[in-house]
């Protein structure tokens, strides 16, 4: 008896540590998405009517954007919620999603401190803003994190026409070289800081050091207006169509990992791009300033 | 396992290559947890031989809250230094916050609980009667002190080496007081947490190895002449 109680007190220990030994519940989806759309609030509106009309859960991890990627790519988890629609159009094309739903979009900024040392505001042409900023050797904050928003960036450098240099590392990968390429335009740690995290943490150092930073609008306007301590930067650069950024989600493609929950990732897909969804993202509001613009139903706006 | 031989293989590609990169996060990481040692260091072995030496009323108090903040948490230290150094701090106007400097500070308080509790362990287990002796032989405080550090040396250096060990693996302090700013404040282990970040496993494995072999390679060296020292 004495053994018994002993074994079954083992027992317990171990299932009350290993709680991934639970059979697999089929209401519960797990989402890896970007920073921005946890940070925005507009998943703690879309989730709940989510579950309230079919039951389904979504458990939603939060990461970069290459890092949402890779884990759709690994089948950890049964969809993705990202922006970076290039690398979204390749997710889907190298056979890891199933389809890319055009979901919604937002804009991104380019913020500065108020003094604008460099001289920026009311720079319509965000290449030439950037160029400014660059030649002046003004400090830049950059995500440098591989993310979306990095991306982004990246891209608005290469429109400026400057020499980038470009950092390339190689690495082994299934046992063949593999090259990672990071462009950026000069003065590293200088005046062009790349600081590996997310846009919250670029935000409170551009905010520390009075530097320049592009962020995306939600992010920008939750920490400007939504903190007590509030960001001591604004928006100096705004509007043109390079900083336009859309989100879509992908499904993870069952052909490649079987275990994927398609039926309810699919589902969710289909909810977002439907009325109802698309009637939630156009009416959200973050601290009364509307976010983000649906893309599958323009007119839900 | 072959995601471990390319790790593997990544980690020797970016030793052999010397990759500049690299070379210039390991410096910073080694410049800056070599600083925050020695300046622990220079304070925690003395605060050692002060709490130990001395009978004082609540001397167990002391050590007890000694090893209490071997448990302090590296973001617990972060976020004290950082409102104390950020632009509205107290001392914002240093503008100390992501810079070396501002983790060698954070480090520092990281250890210096690890180097006094250390050397007041390793003073404990030396015989009073080095002490003692010493004190008889007509020696003054600081001569008696030197004696016993003589005795001592073994204990403390590893604590200075358990101390270093904690500094250089340590990411808490080292991001949120340096910011992981590529080519300024960007260290090995939060290099690492990046590349995980990013979605590249093999590249943060690889820079795992390379901290182990610098670790390996540093214990190698004061093995060599703690063993010298010793006969």
């Amino acid at each position: 008896m004495k053994r018994l109680t002993f074994w079954l007190a083992v027992f317990g220990v171990i299932v009350f540590c290993f709680p991934a030994l639970s059979p697999a519940d089929d209401h519960v989806l797990t989402m890896s998405t970007t920073t921005s759309t946890q940070a925005s609030g507009l998943l703690d509106i879309l989730l709940p009517a989510f579950e309230k009309e079919t039951g389904i859960s979504v458990k939603v991890i939060a990461k970069g954007t290459g890092a949402a990627i890779r884990d759709g790519m690994d089948g950890n988890v049964d969809i993705i919620f990202v922006h970076a629609k290039g690398r979204e159009e390749k997710f889907v094309a190298e056979g890891y999603g199933t389809k890319r739903y055009a979901v919604m979009h937002n804009d991104f900024v380019i913020l500065g401190p108020e003094a604008d040392p460099a001289g920026i505001t009311g720079q319509s042409d965000v290449a030439a803003a950037l160029k400014t900023i660059a030649t002046q050797k003004a400090m830049f904050v950059s995500r440098g994190d591989d993310s979306g928003t990095h991306t982004k960036e990246q891209q608005l450098w290469k429109a400026t026409g400057l020499p980038l240099e470009t950092i390339t590392q190689t690495i082994v990968k299934k046992g063949k070289n593999r090259e990672i390429q990071f462009d950026y335009p000069g003065g590293l740690g200088e005046w062009y800081m790349s600081i590996g995290q997310g846009m919250g943490k670029a935000l409170t150092f551009a905010d520390e050091k009075q530097a320049y930073v592009m962020s995306d609008r939600g992010t920008y306007i939750k920490y400007k207006f939504g903190r007590k301590e509030k960001l001591g930067l604004t928006v100096l650069c705004e509007g043109d169509d390079r900083l336009a950024n859309p989100y879509g989600v992908i499904p993870v493609n069952p052909a490649k990992y079987p275990q994927v929950k398609v039926k309810q990732a699919e589902a969710f897909a289909e909810w977002l791009v439907s009325p109802q969804g698309q009637g939630l993202i156009a009416n959200y509001r973050l601290l009364g300033k509307p976010l983000f613009y649906p893309d599958a139903i323009p007119a839900a706006q | 396992m072959a995601f471990f031989i390319d790790s593997f293989l990544s980690a020797m590609r970016l030793i052999l290559g010397a990759d500049p990169e690299l070379m210039e996060i390991v410096g910073l990481s080694l410049r800056v947890s070599l600083a925050s040692t020695l300046l622990a260091g220079g304070l925690g072995v003395p605060l050692g031989f002060l709490i130990g030496f001395n009978q004082f009323r609540g001397k167990r108090v002391v050590i007890t809250l000694l090893n209490t903040l071997l448990a302090l948490p590296t973001v617990v230290i972060g976020l004290m230094v950082y409102t104390v150094i950020a632009r509205r701090g107290v001392l914002g106007m240093l503008n100390l916050l992501y810079t070396p400097n501002a983790i060698i500070i954070g480090q520092v308080i990281l250890i210096l609980p690890v180097i006094t509790a250390l050397t007041i362990a390793a003073l404990s287990r030396i015989d009073d009667r080095y002490r003692r002796t010493a004190l008889t032989l007509g020696a003054d405080h600081l001569q008696t002190a030197l004696a016993v550090l003589r005795e001592a040396r073994f204990g403390i250096v590893a604590a200075a080496v358990a101390a270093f060990g904690r500094v250089i693996s340590e990411i808490g302090i080292s991001m949120m007081l340096g910011g992981n700013a590529r080519g300024f404040t960007r260290t090995m282990t939060t290099a690492m947490a990046l590349e995980y970040d990013k979605g590249e496993f093999v590249l943060a494995v690889g820079l795992g190895i390379v901290l182990l072999t610098i670790s390996l390679g540093m214990n190698t060296l004061l093995n060599y002449f703690q063993g010298r020292y010793a006969e």
